[in-house]
């Protein structure tokens, strides 16, 4: 058969300086991102406009939506004398053009190589006139040559709530979420469970009905969804901040903390059945709200599901490659079900921290877990090539890899640029956990059946 | 910023007029002005194309459909080439958004040949390698890629940083190329600066790749493939498997095809390119500058032709049998097209009664903005509004204007290479008396006569279009299909307007010659006649306010 990843060898040979099939990228696009999760906002890529262009492709092929963002278009001149001129022309036009409530402006390794002081230009903006009155420029210092998509979307949560939340005025009973990076249906899920339990929540950011809009024959370039001016003006009054996420959120939580005494949880993404007994548990004790009937209904029926289809799940192997947050909680739950998640890939530079997560979690499961941060996928091919599992879970990007070794791939990630779904069905909240045994169920079924001889094909499974 | 959608305005001359008066309101005078002369009305014809000012710096916060010198140097011109290691220097995002599969189809000879098409590789530049350089890294990089894939040639690409910290990545290549040499290593390493703030958009990007090319690889190898009718496949991409079906068809004319640049290109294609006799450019603003070093240098001539469209593939064919001249060759060419038209005869008599009278607008591209409006000609549709996102003035305007365009300082930023008459390769492929005998038959060799004069007076010409524009267009005019790029694709889609991409083609393609042809009817048939544009509404949204209870509820 052909193989498209046909010159991977098996060994293993270290490499220090050749990333090969990344499986993280850069600071802006998580910068954008976070942005769109804004109320009437228009995010701005300070830098050349080839990364303002790749982002919002990036985006709009994940996202099958609008994604509109602005670039300073760094020409030869103004990487030579600073892109200040090129941002200050930008706020105008983008304010005369484009009426947005704010501009959440990123970096680009371009722009901080050169060194431009975003928020000094923004200052000096502000002092001509270029910002009209009542609407807002927020910025996130984001260069693509540290941390990763992830941590631009870290930067950039952080930075919105630096640039409009207020001093404390008088309580407002909320919870504050910071989210994570994740799906705009996964967003929504964790304010309808909340919304369940009675708990008024302020989600930084918020992209849901934003990233996954209706077809309705108008174009809104700011739909109805993401978190108000208002609302990050307010945050600083809520009676607490559950972060979801360690290196998507904890920098923003920290700071409301911090800055406003609004003290901070930080737990993982609520994905599978631990991670959102642990959200829902969080929102009980922070909000002081009782657990509805409704909401241990979903988490039995998730409870259900696992032990309808355990026997397909007991010591079967998994390959993962994704964000670190994203990582520690699926392989959380991958436990949970009894499997093996044997090789785990994040491209991200996550730190020991990663690693020593992930090591805690599989302890106990009597396989020796390859575990890589700051690692790419040609490595975690190499590694499937030694030890074959029986399923990947990755972005789009795995289905390579898949195909190459004929095993099957459940999608999860960033980006999913080849199924639908992910916008709209949220793999977080017990339902979410129910999804995603949909899907690997599925996956392993269909390929027990593809494989089956004629006396084993199975009606019932 | 929403919009909603009204009855399209009727297309005259004043509408069309009065349209750009409106949307230059909106900018700031600054704006307006330059926007001004991107944006006009086609009035003029043939000979007397109106000016229109292009390859200019994009606006600062506009939202511009450009990309970057990067993008079009890596992921369009060297992106479609299978055999050559293509390492992105600098941070993980640009090397990872480069990472492409559509755009970039290829087909190894056999299950083994090299293809690192699938592969992304870069160098991951982090902090430290900005503060205190990366060409250490660089070299360890390549040293790295040899040793895992041993391939014949290395290209390494510069991004943003890379060039301001000053890291020279042509020196490193040199340096590692003799490195690898002086093993007993026979490999090509060459670089290309095409750091993304470089010119103004991806046209710089694709005429530095180019300049590389021809200087590193083009005459490098003496093989000489067999075959009668010689030609180089310039500008054609393979994007969605256009250039597999161009090859088809050339091969069933007998015509061999000794190099595409690049669409399911090899390295051995582009060394030996100048042995061909002939030299057909499809996309003209991406790769004139090969066309006419290789003429200067290894005298080949060249020709426009036109693969997208069924007319215009009878025409370039038919072209490029009049340039051989020989008769059995002109005989196998009608051949070809008669065993092809009964199939796009049916497929047009199948669509052609849907699709007739509708309307299009394209922004794509620096030459598909204009190639595709022949696929809508052939379908009965008419183009309202078309421009270009990386075009010259040449492309709009036609080759002549070339002396007249003006220097500047982000032109100049681009090298020019100073090329000559190669001492031993030159070779003219016609004597003066076969030039004089084509000429007389009216034959033309570089003949671009640009998009606008095969365009309608009553049509808009716009450079460099923004997502404003576009919004205020389609809520004006209300084409039946607008063709762009993903990046506007569902903006436009959410105006109830079906978007058709023609940077790579959605799920389509290929819609090059006759099959492709056939292929783009059927697609343009499905988006313009889907029912999905009816749904947006519900039935109670439609119907006129009406408020009822019944009477028991009242009670």
């Amino acid at each position: 058969m052909s193989t498209l990843l046909r010159h991977t060898p098996v060994e293993i040979t270290e490499r220090q300086a050749l990333s090969i099939n990344p499986a993280k990228t850069c600071q802006p696009i998580g910068a954008m991102y976070a942005s769109l999760g804004i109320h009437g906002c228009l995010p701005h890529s300070h830098g050349s406009q080839g990364c303002c262009a790749y982002h919002r492709s990036a985006l709009t092929r994940h996202y099958k939506e609008p994604i509109s963002a602005g670039t300073s278009s760094f020409t030869e001149g103004s990487s030579v004398f600073g892109g200040q001129s090129n941002l200050l022309a930008a706020i105008q036009n983008m304010f005369t053009v484009y009426e947005p409530e704010v501009i959440a402006v990123h970096t680009t390794c371009l722009s901080e190589t050169i060194g431009d002081d975003v928020p000094q230009i923004v200052d000096k903006a502000d002092k001509e006139g270029k910002i009209p009155a009542g609407k807002h420029v927020v910025s996130a210092s984001t260069p693509s040559y540290v941390g990763s998509h992830v941590t631009g979307f870290a930067n950039m949560v952080k930075g919105m709530i630096k640039g409009l939340a207020k001093p404390k005025t008088k309580p407002n009973g909320k919870v504050n979420i910071l989210p994570g990076y994740v799906e705009p249906s996964d967003m929504a899920e964790v304010k309808r469970l909340a919304k369940m339990m009675g708990v008024k929540t302020i989600c930084i950011p918020d992209t849901s009905g934003v990233t996954n809009g209706p077809l309705t024959g108008e174009y809104k370039m700011y739909p109805d969804g993401g978190v108000t001016v208002a609302e990050l003006q307010d945050c600083s009054n809520s009676k607490g901040t559950i972060a979801m996420g360690f290196w998507a959120s904890a920098d923003g939580a920290r700071y409301l903390d911090t800055e406003y005494k609004v003290p901070c949880s930080i737990l993982e993404l609520p994905i599978g059945l631990g991670c959102t007994d642990a959200y829902v548990d969080a929102l009980r004790t922070i909000a002081g709200a009782a657990v509805p009937k409704e909401i241990e209904f979903e988490r039995g029926q998730l409870v259900d599901m696992i032990s309808d289809y355990h026997q397909y799940f007991y010591r079967k192997k998994v390959a993962l490659v994704g964000d670190p947050d994203q990582l520690v909680a699926l392989t959380d739950f991958l436990v949970s079900l009894d499997m093996l998640p044997i090789h785990i890939v994040t491209g991200s530079p996550a730190g020991k921290r990663f690693v020593g997560k992930i090591d805690e979690i599989t302890k106990d499961i009597g396989y020796k877990v390859n575990v890589r941060e700051h690692g790419d996928m040609f490595l975690l091919h190499q590694w499937i090539k030694q030890d074959k599992p029986d399923l990947i879970i990755g972005n789009s990007y795995a289905k390579y890899i898949a195909r190459d070794e004929d095993i099957p791939l459940v999608r999860h990630g960033f980006p999913i640029v080849d199924r639908v779904g992910h916008q709209y069905f949220p793999t977080t909240g017990y339902r979410g956990g129910m999804r995603l045994i949909e899907k690997i169920v599925d996956a392993l079924l269909t390929r027990t059946e593809r494989d089956a001889p004629v006396e084993t094909f199975e009606l019932v499974f | 910023m929403a919009t909603k959608s009204k009855k399209p305005a009727e297309i005259t001359t004043e509408s069309l007029a009065s349209f750009k008066e409106d949307v230059l309101k909106k900018y700031p005078p600054k704006v307006a002005r330059k926007r001004s002369k991107q944006f006009l009305l086609n009035e003029f014809q043939g000979e007397d194309a109106p000016l229109i000012e292009a390859n200019v710096r994009t606006i600062p916060g506009i939202i511009t459909m450009r990309g970057c010198t990067y993008a079009g140097c890596k992921g369009v011109i060297l992106g479609p080439t299978r055999d050559i290691v293509n390492i992105t220097h600098g941070p993980i995002g640009c090397g990872f958004y480069s990472w492409l599969t559509r755009r970039n189809q290829t087909r190894p000879d056999t299950e083994t040949s090299e293809n690192f098409i699938p592969y992304a590789f870069s160098t991951d530049m982090n902090e430290n390698d900005i503060v205190f350089g990366g060409e250490k890294k660089l070299k360890a990089a390549i040293r790295e890629a040899y040793a895992l894939f041993k391939p014949k040639a290395m290209a390494i690409f510069a991004t943003c940083p890379v060039g301001l910290i000053g890291d020279d990545v042509n020196a490193v290549a040199r340096d590692m190329k003799q490195e690898l040499n002086d093993q007993g290593i026979d490999i090509n390493i060459f670089a290309f600066s095409c750091e993304g703030y470089k010119g103004v958009s991806q046209s710089a990007g694709h005429h530095i790749a180019n300049n590389q090319i021809f200087t590193h690889v083009v005459g490098t190898s003496d093989t000489v493939v067999e075959g009668k009718y010689r030609i180089n496949m310039l500008g054609e991409y393979n994007i969605g498997g256009d250039a597999f079906v161009i090859e088809d068809l050339m091969h069933r004319c007998g015509i061999t095809i000794n190099a595409t640049f690049s669409g399911n290109s090899t390295y051995d294609d582009f060394a030996r390119a100048h042995t061909a006799d002939l030299n057909c450019i499809m996309c003209h603003r991406s790769i004139n500058y090969v066309a006419e070093m290789m003429e200067i240098k290894y005298g080949i001539p060249w020709i426009k032709v036109n693969f997208i469209g069924v007319e215009s593939t009878i025409k370039s064919m038919r072209k490029i049998a009049e340039y051989f001249g020989d008769q059995e060759l002109k005989d196998k060419v009608e051949q070809v097209i008669a065993e092809e038209m009964p199939a796009v005869d049916a497929a047009l008599k199948d669509i052609k009664p849907r699709t007739e009278g509708k309307t299009a607008m394209l922004f794509v591209g620096g030459s598909r903005a204009h190639h595709y409006q022949d696929l809508f000609r052939e379908m009965g549709m008419t183009t309202l509004a078309a421009g270009y996102e990386f075009a010259h003035r040449d492309d709009y305007e036609g080759r002549k204007v070339i002396p007249s365009i003006k220097v500047d300082a982000d032109s100049r930023n681009i090298e020019e290479l100073d090329v000559h008459p190669d001492p031993e390769l030159f070779k003219p492929r016609k004597s003066a008396e076969e030039l004089k005998a084509l000429d007389e038959c009216g034959f033309e060799f570089k003949d671009y006569h640009g998009m606008m004069p095969d365009m309608k007076p009553e049509s808009l010409v716009i450079d460099d279009l923004n997502q404003y524009e576009a919004d205020e267009l389609v809520k004006k005019f209300r084409p039946d299909v607008f063709c762009a790029g993903i990046k506007e694709k569902f903006s436009i889609q959410k105006m109830g307007i079906p978007m058709k991409q023609l940077h790579s083609y959605d799920s389509g393609g290929p819609y090059a010659g006759f099959a492709g042809a056939i292929n783009f009817y059927q697609e343009i048939d499905r988006l313009v006649n889907t029912k999905v544009w009816g749904y947006m509404k519900a039935p109670w949204q439609k119907k006129p306010e009406l408020v009822a209870s019944y009477a028991w509820n009242d009670a």
